[in-house]
């Protein structure tokens, strides 16, 4: 019985296999028809475009191999900057719903409503426009501590701050300083990045809200009763017996919005910023190799989304076995 | 839809989708062709949603050449992405948008280009405010730049050669880098220098500030692109460009075609116009095809002066669009 299933289950995998195999082969032959040549050889050949916004070094000259890790790493990037971000904001708006301010509380539901029901294509574009429409030219930013602070310059240029770079062996601050056109030196926070960043966290934080209200509201009443009772102020309750037990619960629903938050850092492509769709755009017009480049978007979005769910998995797994509970 | 096509191409077996152009588009009784989203002067839809420009000028004499009406076309706005997978997937029956035809896309992509309709150069636009004069001044400066295009790659090369650095920033949507470019995001807006033109007068509010710098970066001949594979309606494409040539240089108009197929002694001029030797046969098509094509949008002259000349809103010098012996270079074959 059982080396009937263990026989049947073989012969499903090899018809999928098989399945994949006969399309990835009409699939060459249809590119060599085309006169593309198929494969990820491309990869090495010189990318021949400049990318405006790199956390490593990369200019024309640089391979489409390079290139794709340059917008893998801004994807990271601005996907690692809002989930810390969203999750601090969620938490705050997500237990601020049941605050016992009426004002904070009716605040808190109203930034929900609104962010998590208006599409985030038009919150990314929105945020963007605000940016560059209402910034000042570079000729007149914005020095954001005054002459007294850290020189740290706001504008259509984006926020420039000091940096910390290796010069002649020592770390030295190097500062953004203003020349013709913008600012060089130091680092550079841009508008697209910003807007992107900001988007989502705002989007994501909304989702996140809910999910917290809904965590802690799942926890009996009767716990926080017991807790006052014992003398802990709203404060400990909130933290020493809510917090964890909702927690529980809280982690699967928001594993899902992080996944959902790196997916949604694709829509980067509409205002610019140069994430792993961007470029991948860029190289597959460039190049004409449509498959392979779809096909790294594909494999890039999954490894990253299978480690998301790996270490909120963990995290769950390990927050369980502590309490000795079951979700 | 990127995904839509990209299946079509994948999945189309072999050689049932090369097949034969022409009676494809015969049987539908609708030419499918490929334009722009927007660029006025070469493809865009007017306010009443009639499509103009050189482009479609091209497109409906070659409805007018295959189908005898120029208005059975069917009009598929394509992004610089689409473009190519639409046109090897069969979706549409030419590529008229537009297309810098460079080696690569020529003879690497499944793609053949028939001829080019309008030569144009890469060129930058800024902000008058900014003083620059030449494109040399940009050192170090943010530039716009629409990708899916040559022109990130043009733009690369020129600041290699001229040895100073760009902070590029590249976007997908046509609107989204005008309005990055207008609101005083970047300091300069790189693309073909007719569309540069186009933008300023139309999509600017006000054209007098901002400047065309003087210099071009790159040659780009814009012209019509087939599927490879299919010689017999390449050459329908190709000598369609052509016919609209030699009418000009034969002083045939939209005006005059009339009075001269009924008069003209001229054998050149008899045989154009489907009363002498017959230049149909040769292309599977019938003798009197390139007199509908001039009635039905003019000849070259008159549909560049339409669309993009001196008289209109982009207001473009014919120059090395001219005919030879108006110092240009855009040259027929004889047509025999």
């Amino acid at each position: 019985m059982k080396l009937r299933a263990y026989a049947l289950q073989a012969l499903i995998v090899v018809a999928i296999l098989l399945t994949l195999y006969g399309l990835a082969t009409v699939v060459a032959a249809r590119m060599r028809g085309l006169g593309v040549e198929p494969g990820f050889g491309f990869l090495g050949q010189r990318a021949g475009f400049d990318i405006g916004d790199t956390l490593i070094d990369f200019d024309a000259a640089d391979t489409y191999g390079r290139a794709f890790v340059v917008g893998l790493l801004n994807t990271v990037a601005v996907a690692l900057v809002a989930i810390v971000a969203s999750l601090l904001l969620g938490a705050v708006a997500g237990l601020g719903q049941l605050a016992r301010n009426r004002l904070f509380a009716r605040l808190c539901v109203a930034y929900v409503e609104l962010f998590r029901n208006v599409p985030l294509l038009l919150q990314v574009l929105i945020v963007y426009v605000l940016l560059i429409g209402r910034l000042p030219l570079p000729h007149e930013a914005w020095h954001v501590f005054g002459d007294w602070g850290p020189d740290v310059w706001l504008s259509k240029s984006g926020l420039s701050l000091p940096w910390p770079v290796w010069s002649n062996g020592a770390l030295i601050l190097e500062r953004p300083v203003l020349g013709t056109f913008t600012f060089s030196g130091g680092a550079t926070l841009t508008p697209e990045f910003i807007a992107v960043a900001a988007a989502l966290t705002l989007f994501t934080a909304a989702y996140i809200a809910e999910v917290v209200r809904g965590s802690v509201q799942s926890v009996s009443q009767r716990q926080r009763e017991a807790a006052l009772a014992l003398g802990l102020d709203e404060a400990q309750t909130l933290r020493f017996v809510v917090v964890p037990q909702a927690l529980r619960s809280m982690i699967p629903p928001l594993a899902n919005q992080l996944l959902n938050l790196i997916k949604n850092s694709s829509l980067a492509v509409a205002v610019g910023y140069p994430d792993l769709v961007a470029v991948a755009d860029t190289t597959l017009n460039q190049s004409g190799h449509a498959v392979e480049c779809i096909a790294i978007i594909m494999v890039v979005y999954l490894f990253l989304s299978l480690l998301t769910a790996a270490i909120m998995g963990g995290w769950h797994a390990r927050l369980l076995r502590r309490q000795g509970g079951s979700a | 839809m990127k995904i839509i096509f990209l299946l079509a191409v994948l999945l189309c077996p072999g050689l049932a989708c090369a097949g034969k152009t022409s009676d494809a588009i015969l049987e539908r009784g609708q030419l499918a062709c490929g334009v722009s989203t927007g660029v006025a002067g070469f493809s865009a839809a007017d306010s009443k949603g009639e499509w103009r420009g050189m482009d479609v000028d091209f497109c409906r004499a070659l409805a007018a050449a295959v189908l005898k009406d120029p208005n059975k076309v069917r009009w598929s706005p394509l992004t610089s992405q689409q473009r190519f997978t639409a046109l090897q997937s069969g979706e549409i029956d030419v590529l008229s948008r537009n297309t810098t035809w460079t080696l690569g896309r020529d003879a690497g992509q499944g793609l053949v280009y028939a001829g080019y309709i309008f030569i144009d150069g890469q060129g930058f636009l800024v902000h008058k405010r900014s003083g620059v004069m030449s494109a040399k001044q940009l050192d170090g400066a943010e530039i716009c730049v629409q990708t899916g295009t040559t022109t990130e790659k043009n733009l690369a090369e020129f600041a290699r050669a001229s040895r100073i650095r760009f902070k590029t920033l590249m976007f997908e949507n046509l609107r989204a880098v005008l309005k990055a470019f207008f609101s005083g995001r970047c300091q300069a807006f790189t693309a073909d220098a007719s569309a540069l033109a186009s933008i300023r007068a139309n999509d600017s509010g006000k054209p007098e500030d901002y400047v065309v710098l003087p210099e071009r970066i790159s040659k780009e001949p814009l012209g019509p692109v087939v599927r490879r594979g299919d010689e017999d309606w390449f050459a329908v494409v190709r000598w369609t460009l052509f016919a609209l040539l030699e009418a000009e240089e034969r002083g045939i108009t939209q005006a005059n075609v009339d009075a001269l197929r009924a008069r003209s002694d001229d054998p050149a001029v008899q045989r154009l116009l489907g009363v002498g030797e017959d230049v149909g046969k040769p292309l599977g098509l019938d003798r009197e095809w390139v007199y509908r094509v001039i009635k039905a949008v003019g000849n070259y002259g008159e549909i560049f002066e339409r669309n993009v000349g001196p008289a209109s809103l982009l207001q473009l010098p014919r120059g090395i669009n001219a005919l030879p012996r108006d110092g240009g270079v855009m040259y027929a074959p004889p047509l025999r």
